[in-house]
């Protein structure tokens, strides 16, 4: 996993929901690449055309509310998203972006300082945010989060587990 | 030792520290999956290298979403989860068409005895918070959860914080268990139960049928909450019962008198009419009263929240002897095929098909702006169901209002937005409510 992360912010609002993320008239399609091109298609004021490969995405309170659509983070990996700042996150939105190893960091005072295009640096092993608008420190990740995140998501995090069941009941 | 629902459920599944925040792990009791989230949760299973699925009795695969298929690619969804079903050796894969338990996936849980007191519930839809009505500990999470769970048995969870959400006051005529979660959401907001699990409680609450604790269940994620849910009490028992639901007598976990919680809010229902929530947030809440004129295009009534035989049954009680206004349509989504039958029997069906009204099959359809009733740009829906986020309901420039099913039915025969009562003429509600 990457563990230093510098890309442009895009801003989205408070509340922004998975119905504006990924709409559900796509929720027909599973490839990443493909329910890339919708991202934040519908999001007003118009943000969707902008986004590119490398971008972070910063969002405002209660981000990805709603549905527990796991596409919404699909289509943000297969556009290249690498990270979202927010004041706050959905429970459900937290939960699909730390199984699937995407970074989604809850800090309000970054999230209410950075602006649209500035250049922000994620640091995840010296836990720091870092921008012309100002420096923060995060707080350590609860265990459970690191140990998930170290493996790469919950894909591999359960892989490594079945695996040691299987050696601790081989003869 | 005394304890919040929220600690008693947590406990009997092994979590000894109930610090909020913590992660931890937790067994399930059952896992659902739909042709949404399933296909993507199989895929990520199949990653996993898992031998197979852990308990193939504690998991359920419904076709609800884009079912019956809109298209090929929806009927390839609704194909996989039905193969992977089968080859799992998981018998309770429902598919409306195929199977009698069948329609939109809480609801059906619900009827078939699947939600019970104390159970822990996942299911890959955020709305696996409707099976609280039966006092469980049910919660929504994503594909990959979905997947671990499967290879598992367990999930992690983030320990929520108890919040004891009180209702007091009279319940007025037309307000239902949807009316009392608008209110919940219009008082804290779209987060302000983020982090919790709602425990909800007070007289109007122990007089709810199932039907209407359901809505009102269904809503709490709607207030960011990671589960709502009803201490299990008579009503319940006797549901299950009537139900034919074995161990319907199990322990209640019901909250001991002087538990403590860590955040609560109480709402006066005294003097508090039907509401609806404006577009485009469930937390825009406003009396149906100060929206009176507001023209309706479309009228949907259904989906996992209002789509019981409570709601046909108070949407009958306005649409009987009443047409459906020109210029507006009336979409009619029985949440199961169950319910479709009784609502057949019982003349529903024949009410609002005189009426100029369409019945659909169950299907969660255009509540999520998937099929078989989105809006176009400009329209105005009033919908039962529980989102209105822009472009929920199909065209980001349409817009969505929520209320309950008597509120449907009068925007239905008017055409706006009108007090159930300026159409019935009368404030009795009739005995349509399951009791």
């Amino acid at each position: 996993m990457i563990r230093v992360l510098a890309g442009r912010v895009i801003r989205v609002g408070d509340d922004v929901s998975t119905d504006v993320i990924l709409p559900g008239a796509y929720l027909n399609i599973t490839d990443p690449a493909e329910l890339g091109r919708h991202l934040l298609e519908t999001h007003d004021p118009p943000v969707g055309d902008r986004i590119e490969r490398g971008d972070i995405l910063v969002a405002g309170r209660n981000c990805g509310t709603g549905s527990s659509r796991e596409h919404a983070q699909l289509a943000m990996l297969g556009r290249g998203v690498v990270a979202v700042v927010a004041v706050s996150f959905a429970e459900i939105f937290l939960r699909n972006c730390v199984n699937l190893g995407l970074p989604a960091i809850a800090h309000s005072a970054a999230a209410e300082a950075l602006r649209d295009g500035d250049r922000l640096e994620i640091d995840l092993d010296a836990g720091r945010l870092l921008s012309t608008r100002g420096q923060w420190d995060l707080p350590a990740p609860l265990p459970l989060a690191a140990e998930i995140a170290d493996a790469g998501g919950l894909v591999d995090w359960v892989r490594i587990r079945i695996e040691r069941r299987v050696e601790h009941v081989a003869p | 030792m005394t304890g919040t629902m929220t600690s008693k459920i947590l406990r009997a599944h092994g979590v000894s520290d109930m610090t909020p925040g913590q992660l931890t792990l937790v067994p399930v009791d059952l896992v659902v999956l739909n042709d949404v989230s399933g296909p993507v949760a199989i895929t990520q299973f199949e990653r996993m290298g898992a031998q197979g699925v852990f308990d193939v009795e504690r998991v359920v695969c419904i076709a609800d979403h884009f079912w019956p298929a809109k298209d090929a690619r929806s009927a390839a969804q609704v194909s996989r989860l039905r193969e992977f079903a089968r080859a799992s050796g998981i018998a309770d894969y429902w598919e409306t068409g195929s199977t009698i338990e069948a329609g939109i996936e809480h609801a059906v849980l619900a009827e078939r005895g699947r939600a019970r007191p104390g159970m822990l519930i996942v299911g890959g839809d955020s709305h696996t918070c409707t099976a609280g009505a039966f006092g469980a500990f049910a919660t929504g999470v994503g594909s990959t959860d979905i997947a671990a769970a499967l290879a598992l048995g367990e999930i992690w969870i983030r320990v929520p914080e108890a919040m004891a959400v009180a209702f007091t006051g009279r319940v007025q005529p037309f307000v239902t268990g949807k009316d009392l979660i608008l209110g919940v959401i219009g008082a804290i907001g779209v987060d302000g139960a983020l982090g919790a699990a709602i425990e909800f409680s007070g007289s109007p609450v122990d007089e709810l049928a199932i039907d209407e604790r359901l809505a009102l269940c269904n809503m709490a994620v709607e207030a960011g909450a990671t589960t709502g849910m009803v201490r299990a009490d008579e009503v319940t028992q006797r549901w299950l019962r009537d139900h034919g639901v074995p161990g319907g007598t199990t322990e209640c976990f019901g909250p001991d008198a002087d538990a403590r919680y860590d955040r609560e809010a109480e709402v006066d229902l005294d003097g508090i009419g039907p509401l609806v929530a404006m577009p485009p947030s469930p937390g825009n809440v406003a009396s149906v009263e100060e929206l009176s004129g507001v023209h309706v295009d479309q009228v949907y009534v259904g989906n996992c929240a209002n789509g019981t035989m409570t709601d046909l049954r108070q949407l009958a009680l306005m649409m009987e002897n009443r047409k459906v206004a020109a210029g507006t349509r009336l979409i009619v989504v029985p949440a199961t095929q169950r319910i479709y039958r009784e609502a057949i029997a019982e003349g529903l069906v024949d009410i609002f098909l005189a009426a100029g009204a369409m019945v659909s099959t169950s299907t969660c359809g255009a509540c999520f702006g998937g099929h078989m009733g989105v809006l176009a740009a400009g329209e105005v829906g009033v919908a039962t169901t529980n989102r209105n986020f822009r472009g929920r309901m199909g065209h980001p420039e349409s817009h969505v209002y929520l209320g309950n099913a008597y509120v449907a039915g009068a925007a239905a025969v008017t055409g706006t937005l009108t007090h159930p009562q300026d159409v019935l003429g009368t404030t009795a509600q009739r005995g349509v409510q399951e009791r």
